[in-house]
C-alpha cells in the first residue's frame, strides 16, 4: 500500500521502507530552532540534564524575534542568556534582529524539503510549506534534543485537504485556511498531519502556502504539508535540475493508494473572505456578516501574513488613499529581507503615505508584549494566527483575524469591510 | 482526595498563563497568575493534591511549557480531560505532571467536588462512581514514573 507524505518523510529519516500511523518511532533531527522567550529555560534544562555539548551545534538556530528590540529589562536578560549559551556551546547560527523565526528558517535556508525540524514554538509547523516535517515542542524536550539529536514521535494519521479551481480575486490563502479551521474545529486534527493537494495549491506561491501551514496548529495538527514542487525548489535554492534528479525529493507526495483518515474537498470558487471572530480561531464567519463594525486598530504582519505579497496586497488597496483617521494601522514585515524588498518596491512608502506605522521586523503585536497592545472593548483586525482572550492586551479586547486584503480595506474605511 | 477545578473546551495556553508573565524569572513567580483571565481566584484557592478537570482540547495554542509548569508548581496532582492538545500533553509528561485522558469524568463532576485518581488502576473515583481513564503508552508512562524527561535521561 502507498504512503502519505508524512509517512514518507519519517520512513526515509529512520531508514525504513514504511511506517504506520500510531507507531512510536525515534527520529534523527535535521534542525532545531529556539527563540528568545524560551532560550533561558532551554539553557537551564540542558545543563540540568548533565549534557556538556550540543550533539551538532550547526543544527541549532537561535533567533531573537518575540522581544526585539528589548522593551523591558527582562527581555534584555533573555538576550544575554542566549548569547552566553551560544558562546559556550559553539552555536554560530544566531539571528539577533533579522526577523521572525518561522520566516527565517526557510528564508535563510535552514530547512529543506523532506527535513525533520523541531522548534520551541507552536508555529514551527510553518515549514510544512516546503514539504518538511516540523512541529513545536516544549523547552525541556528541546534540551533533550540538543543533547541527543533525537526525539520520539508518534506517526500521525493524515487528513487530506483537496482544493481545485481558481480562488475569487478578493480571497487569499488566509481565507482558505480559516475556512478549513472553521470546518475542522480547534481540535479537529489533533495529533494528525494535514496534506494539502489540488490545483489551487499548485497555483499558490510558497508564501501563500506558508500562511496555510502556519495555521494548521490552530486545529491541533502536528504538521501541515505541501508536496515540494518547482516553486519550492526555487525558493529553497535547489536548482531545477537537482530537484528533478533527486529521487527522494521527487517521491515527496502522497501516493494515490495511501490511507487517509479523512478527505476534505472544496471548490476554490466557493471560498469567500472570512474572519475568525472573538475569541476562538475556529469561530469563522464571512466578513460580509460582520461588516460595518468600527475598529480601533489594524495589524498587518506576523509569521502568518507579514510577507512581501501581503504588504503588496495592502499597498495596492491603499495606494493614493488615506486610512480612516481614527484607526491606528501597524505594519510589521516578517523579516529584514522582506522589509528591504518592500522598501525597494515602494510598498513601505505607499503604506506610510496612507497613514500606516511601519515597525521593525519581528513578532510585534502578535505575541501581545509590545508594539500596539489594546485595552477593554477595543476592536482590532489582525492578520496573525491567534485571537485568544487576552492575546493583545486585556481579555476584553476584540480580536478579528483576517486576510491582508480584508485588513487593508478595513483600515481604509475604519469599519470591517469585504475587500473589493 | 483532592478538589476539582473544572474548565470547558479549548482552554488555551494563553488562558493558563498569559504571555506577559512568561519572562518572570521563575515559575513560582508566574504561578499566582495561573488561569487569571478565566478564574482570577484559582491560584489562591487551589491546594496541593487538587485536580484540574476539563473537556476537549485542553492546553491548545502555544508551546509554552510554563503552562503545565505553573499547574505543577501550585501542587495540581493531575489534569484530567476528555482530550489534550499535543504540545501541552508532551510537556506534561516531560515535566512529570500526569495528563490523563478521562472521557466520562467532565460530564459528571462540578468544581468543588472531591475526587481521587488511582494512577496504577487507571481510574478516578468521584463519590460512589468510578471512571476509567485511558492508559498511557508504556514509553510515556516510563518517563512519567521517573518524574519527567530530565530524571529519565539522567537515568539512561
Amino acid at each position: 500500500m502507498g504512503m502519505t507524505l508524512i509517512e514518507k518523510i519519517i520512513a526515509h529519516n529512520i531508514g525504513r521502507e514504511s511506517v504506520t500511523p500510531g507507531e512510536i518511532v525515534t527520529v534523527n533531527v535535521d534542525r532545531v530552532m529556539v527563540h528568545d522567550i524560551f532560550i533561558p529555560f532551554v539553557a537551564d534544562k540542558f545543563e540540568e540534564m548533565g549534557f556538556s555539548k550540543i550533539w551538532d551545534p550547526d543544527k541549532m538556530v537561535l533567533i531573537y524575534d518575540h522581544l526585539v528590540p528589548a522593551s523591558q529589562l527582562d527581555d534584555a536578560r533573555h538576550f544575554a542568556k542566549g548569547d552566553a549559551f551560544a558562546a559556550k556551546y559553539g552555536v554560530k547560527n544566531v539571528h539577533r534582529s533579522d526577523g521572525i523565526c518561522h520566516q527565517l528558517m526557510t528564508e535563510a535556508g535552514y530547512v529543506k524539503p523532506g527535513d525533520i525540524a523541531f522548534g520551541t514554538d507552536s508555529h514551527t509547523v510553518t515549514y510544512g510549506c516546503v514539504g518538511a516535517f516540523s512541529t513545536g515542542i516544549g523547552y525541556t524536550e528541546m534540551a533533550g534534543i540538543l543533547g541527543t539529536g533525537k526525539l520520539w514521535i508518534r506517526v500521525p494519521e493524515t487528513i487530506k485537504v483537496e482544493v481545485n479551481g481558481t480562488l475569487p480575486a478578493n480571497v487569499s490563502s488566509k481565507d482558505v485556511i480559516l475556512q478549513i479551521l472553521g470546518d475542522l474545529r480547534a481540535d479537529g486534527a489533533t495529533y494528525k498531519s494535514l496534506e494539502f493537494v489540488g490545483s489551487t495549491f499548485d497555483a499558490m506561491s510558497v508564501a501563500s502556502r506558508m500562511t496555510m501551514s502556519n495555521m494548521t496548529v490552530e486545529c491541533g495538527a502536528k504538521c501541515g504539508l505541501f508536496a515540494p514542487d518547482e516553486k519550492t525548489a526555487e525558493y529553497c535554492g535547489i536548482s531545477a535540475e537537482d530537484f528533478k534528479n533527486d529521487a527522494f525529493l521527487q517521491s515527496l507526495k502522497g501516493d494515490p493508494d495511501a490511507a487517509y483518515e479523512r478527505v476534505l474537498t472544496y471548490r476554490a470558487e466557493d471560498f469567500v473572505p472570512v474572519a475568525a471572530c472573538p475569541s476562538q480561531v475556529d469561530n469563522i464567519h464571512p466578513v460580509s456578516e460582520i461588516a460595518g463594525l468600527a475598529v480601533d486598530q489594524v495589524f498587518l504582519g506576523s509569521c502568518t501574513n507579514g510577507r512581501l505579497e501581503d504588504l503588496a496586497a495592502a499597498a495596492d488597496i491603499l495606494r493614493g488613499k488615506k486610512i480612516a483617521p481614527f484607526v491606528k494601522m501597524i505594519v510589521t514585515p516578517a523579516s529584514r529581507k522582506i522589509y528591504r524588498e518592500a522598501l525597494e518596491a515602494g510598498i513601505l512608502e505607499t503604506l506610510a503615505e496612507a497613514g500606516a506605522m511601519i515597525t521593525h521586523p519581528g513578532c510585534g503585536l502578535c505575541c501581545g508584549r509590545a508594539g500596539g497592545i489594546l485595552t477593554d472593548n477595543e476592536v482590532v483586525v489582525a492578520t496573525n494566527n491567534r485571537n485568544f482572550l487576552g492575546r493583545m492586551g486585556t481579555s476584553k479586547v476584540q480580536i478579528y483575524l483576517a486576510s491582508p486584503k480584508t485588513a487593508a480595506w478595513t483600515a481604509l474605511t475604519g469599519r470591517i469591510s469585504v475587500p473589493e | 482526595m483532592g478538589k476539582v477545578f473544572r474548565f470547558d473546551n479549548d482552554v488555551d495556553t494563553d488562558q493558563i498563563i498569559a504571555s506577559q508573565y512568561l519572562l518572570f524569572p521563575s515559575v513560582e513567580e508566574m504561578a499566582p497568575h495561573t488561569f487569571e483571565s478565566l478564574d482570577a481566584d484559582f491560584a489562591a484557592n487551589v491546594r496541593p493534591g487538587d485536580y484540574v478537570v476539563a473537556a476537549e482540547n485542553f492546553g491548545c495554542g502555544s508551546s509554552r511549557e510554563q503552562a503545565p509548569s505553573v499547574l505543577k508548581a501550585l501542587g495540581v496532582r493531575a489534569v484530567l480531560a476528555k482530550s489534550f492538545a499535543r504540545i501541552f500533553y508532551r510537556n506534561c509528561i516531560n515535566i512529570g505532571l500526569p495528563a490523563i485522558v478521562c472521557k466520562d469524568l467532565y460530564d459528571h463532576v462540578q468544581s468543588g467536588d472531591e475526587i481521587e485518581l488511582s494512577m496504577s488502576e487507571g481510574t478516578v473515583t468521584a463519590g460512589t462512581q468510578t471512571y476509567a481513564c485511558t492508559k498511557l503508552p508504556a514509553h510515556l508512562q516510563g518517563i512519567l514514573d521517573q518524574g519527567g524527561l530530565i530524571a529519565s535521561l539522567n537515568q539512561d
